[in-house]
């Protein structure tokens, strides 16, 4: 009671201060507003994207073709060297492994973590559980402000000198494996990714402390942890996962550092370390790392799902601790990106079965979305139709990581484009679905306009047809035993990497859609109420304006201890 | 209106997989005759000649590739069915349930009775591809479902491939010789093998003998990074880590030229370090052992019938 009295005082005390809404550039920077913080963090990530996905369109443009046809070029035109030289063509291919390394680091750290936990988990875990703002708010301006310099080191370090004098920056995958991230890698550039890498993991670290505090400490009157929208308990599992997880990368990444400036030798055979000791650490933080990106989606997606379908959500409890296993389990599967490592018989044994646990609480999820759908009275407009095709293409992603789970399997597999195309499946397409699918729903919101349906239908549909053209022949080159970051490639596997390639084009028309409905919608300015969507949307954000007061809350909503979630 | 686009989208494309269809079947055909290398437009894992492989192409197409087809199927299946049934124009009003506690019984209890049941080859394959045969051990072979049937002698002759910046070293550890193995160039391919494909190619096999159990110890060079030998058609992949020896076999049943690549990204070459396995009949390889023990390696490439 106490702290709920506490609260409200607070509330009273921000909504004197209502008229003192800070203007201009001071709005932003000093910003401690939860939604002004969210806001942010999402303009970074469509700006991170595009540089994200403009790198991914280059390498797509050189595997159109067997030979190699840009790169050369491309390092011609950066280092000034004669394009037909063996020189040109050396640094060519080092820069298209700084370009699939860059292109990872940015889709994970900058893009998909900024928009999910960074922009809708700032913006709308808040609102959902009643509360007037975060737990910290200065902790949360520092959070989002220590992105765009770790951006800008990433940056920094393609423009370093990487594996050698005409060879910049670090091209050695977003995995980072010694010894190719030390000996391999003499080069500051190197240095410069981890520098990044730290700063963005302080960033995270500093975000999930907020989000956890906030969650456990500022929900409104009434709302228990069980009556908590499912968003507000996905956003709760990631943080736990990014503040566990994280440490662990930093820990790893600074024993590379160390180990590169300072003589030390955790990872160096030759003076007693183990490489693959990077690995087991690098994992141990990597698979989570794949839940912090899935997690929130999954949290994004039942609102959506339940809002269309005018229906509440199937199996609550079962939805919100299948994430929670989802996030305990993925803390012990690690090592099935280690197969082929050399470990022993009974340690793969053992990640193969740990592995395919996962696969029984995605399916309860998934089944419960169905679930959910089922019997509704379902309007497919825009955000419901990214929320189903990430439903089904979630699906696909899964089952194929089924497949790789088991390691006699992932023998064949292992390190090649059928790798790729599962983790792009549930990433690509599942985390950057659930995000287009958030933005469409919570863009009234957000912004108070109404964006044009039919141009976001056409988003999704092109999109739709796009990925699919790019990842699912993707599979077909695995399978046939295309490995993984090659530049040049035998020309059998010409035929599908030429439709992967168009299926690029078309995205990337998608994305055109995007950026003209965005700025139609801006331009036009339609207003869009305070709950477009209808009597499905139940949760407290819709209460409010569109957008939301500066200072919501100021008197907590109390929640019906009788009401169904 | 937005259908309508949809619809038009989906045509092209049909149209075009159809214009692409009769090149495909060339291409499936072909996978027959040729082996130890991906052919044109193949959709599919390459065929197998060690037991290996067998079981891996066994447990792939004969359960995981059904079981995840029919899954995605049935979600496909499920989804397409709410969209016709319950859009807001049939079902104006939504109905409340929450719960169903046997249905979500079922969709717990039946994923892990279908994970059990992939988990029981699955453990088998796995099991077959870690143990180094004694002559005794029977192997799964094709018949993932069977106690073993395959017999597969004790390793015979022992290879170490030490991974390199950027090509491979082959040592047969047993009689003391070694060969370097890189990457023919374009220029080089068209003047001594124009008959092997681009990217795979290389100046010198490493030969060994059909019928025979190789055991393969793989590493790399101690000052360099991480590589990884993988030969699709043996079922073989395995890191090549500095300072580890790691261990695996194969046992190939048909003479002929077997392709691998670098399978771990290992700088600015990793695409260009092909591993080629030339497995020939017992005789041959005597023959060629013996040359290249008496000191040539030269003549004991002399020895096999050129490579076209």
């Amino acid at each position: 009671m106490a702290d709920i009295a506490h609260l409200e005082a607070h509330a009273a005390h921000d909504s004197a201060h209502d008229n003192h809404t800070p203007t201009g550039w001071r709005r932003w920077l000093y910003s401690t507003n939860h939604k002004d913080i969210g806001v942010m963090y999402l303009w970074f990530a469509v700006f991170t994207g595009i540089v994200g996905g403009l790198l991914s369109g280059v390498m797509r443009m050189e595997l159109q073709e067997p030979g190699i046809q840009i790169f050369h070029g491309l390092a011609s035109m950066v280092y000034g060297m004669d394009a037909a030289s063996g020189e040109a063509l050396d640094a060519g291919k080092h820069m298209y492994n700084v370009f699939t390394t860059a292109h990872a680091l940015i889709m994970v750290f900058f893009v998909v973590m900024p928009a999910t936990m960074g922009g809708f988990a700032n913006y709308f875990a808040p609102l959902m559980i009643g509360a007037p703002d975060t737990a910290f708010p200065r902790i949360n301006n520092i959070a989002f402000w220590l992105l765009p310099p770790a951006f800008i080191l990433l940056l920094m370090s393609l423009f370093f000198e990487g594996t050698g004098p005409g060879a910049l920056g670090f091209g050695g995958g977003w995995t980072v494996y010694p010894p190719l991230s030390t000996s391999g890698h003499p080069g500051p550039a190197m240095d410069f990714a981890i520098l990044s890498l730290h700063v963005a993991g302080i960033s995270s670290i500093l975000g999930a402390i907020n989000l956890i505090t906030t969650i456990f400490n500022m929900r409104a009157p009434g709302m228990t942890l069980h009556k908590m929208p499912l968003f507000a308990w996905s956003v709760l599992v990631t943080a736990f996962l990014l503040l566990l997880a994280l440490p662990v990368l930093a820990g790893a990444i600074t024993m590379l550092l160390t180990d590169r400036n300072f003589g030390t030798s955790f990872f160096k055979p030759a003076e007693g370390g183990d490489p693959i000791l990077f690995q087991h650490l690098f994992w141990f933080f990597g698979h989570p790392e794949v839940y912090i990106m899935i997690l929130p989606g999954f949290g994004i997606i039942s609102h959506i799902v339940s809002t269309f379908s005018r229906k509440p959500i199937f199996g609550y409890m079962a939805m919100a601790y299948a994430m929670v296993a989802i996030g305990f389990v993925g803390f012990v599967v690690w090592a099935h990106h280690m197969y082929t490592t050399g470990l022993s018989l009974d340690v793969q044994r053992y990640f193969v079965a740990a592995t395919m646990v996962i696969a029984v609480p995605t399916g309860v999820k998934i089944f419960s979305w169905i679930a959910t759908m089922w019997g509704g009275s379902i309007t497919f407009k825009s955000p419901m139709l990214w929320a189903v095709g990430f439903i089904f293409l979630f699906t696909v992603g899964g089952v194929t990581g089924v497949v790789l789970a088991n390691a006699g399997a992932d023998r064949a597999l292992h390190d090649t484009y059928y790798v790729v195309a599962h983790f792009h499946y549930v990433l690509s397409l599942g985390a950057v679905f659930s995000i287009f699918a958030a933005w469409y729903y919570w863009y009234p919101k957000m912004f108070g306009y109404m964006y044009n349906e039919t141009l976001a239908a056409v988003h999704f549909w092109v999109m739709f047809v796009g990925v699919n053209l790019i990842f699912f022949p993707q599979h077909f080159l695995g399978l046939a035993g295309m490995p993984r970051r090659y530049i040049d490639y035998p020309d059998a596997f010409g035929f599908w990497n030429r439709i992967s390639s168009v299926g690029y084009y078309i995205t990337f028309v998608a994305m055109i859609v995007f950026f003209y409905a965005t700025w139609e919608a801006f331009k036009r300015k339609r207003p869009a109420g305070d709950n477009p969507w209808g009597d499905g949307a139940t949760t407290l954000e819709w209460t409010l304006s569109s957008p939301p007061p500066f200072h919501q809350f100021s008197t907590l909503p109390r929640i019906d201890s009788t009401k169904a979630h | 209106m937005v259908t309508g686009q949809f619809l038009r989208k989906i045509g092209a494309i049909s149209a075009a997989a159809m214009a692409l269809a009769p090149a495909f079947v060339m291409a499936q055909e072909q996978v027959a005759e040729q082996t130890g290398h991906p052919v044109y437009g193949q959709f599919h894992l390459q065929r197998a000649v060690t037991p290996i492989m067998d079981s891996i192409v066994s447990f792939h197409d004969g359960i995981l590739l059904w079981t995840i087809t029919l899954i995605v199927l049935f979600v496909l299946a499920l989804l397409i069915w709410i969209m016709i049934r319950y859009n807001a124009k049939r079902n104006p009003v939504p109905a409340a349930f929450t719960h169903n506690t046997l249905v979500e019984v079922v969709w717990t209890v039946l994923p892990i009775v279908i994970l059990i049941i992939i988990a029981i080859p699955s453990f088998g394959v796995l099991s077959d591809q870690l143990t180094t045969p004694d002559g005794q051990r029977k192997y799964l072979g094709s018949n993932i479902f069977s106690f073993g049937e395959v017999e597969v002698p004790a390793p015979e002759l022992t290879i170490k491939a030490t991974g390199q910046q950027w090509y491979w070293d082959y040592e047969y550890v047993d009689d003391g010789v070694s060969l370097t193995s890189i990457m023919l160039n374009e220029e080089d391919r068209a003047a001594t093998k124009p008959g092997q494909p681009r990217l795979l190619a290389v100046d010198n096999e490493l030969v060994v003998p059909v019928d025979t159990t190789v055991r393969l110890e793989v590493t790399a060079d101690p000052t360099g990074v991480i590589h990884a030998f993988a030969v699709p058609s043996f079922g073989v992949k395995i890191d090549a880590v500095p300072g580890r020896l790691n261990e695996t076999w194969f046992n190939v049943r048909e003479t002929g030229i077997y392709y691998g690549q670098c399978s771990e990204l290992c700088g600015k070459d990793h695409a260009f370090m092909p591993i080629a396995i030339r497995v020939v009949t017992k005789d041959e390889f005597a023959t060629y052992m013996a040359a290249f023990k008496a000191g040539d390696y030269a003549a004991a490439n002399a020895t096999l019938v050129a490579l076209q």
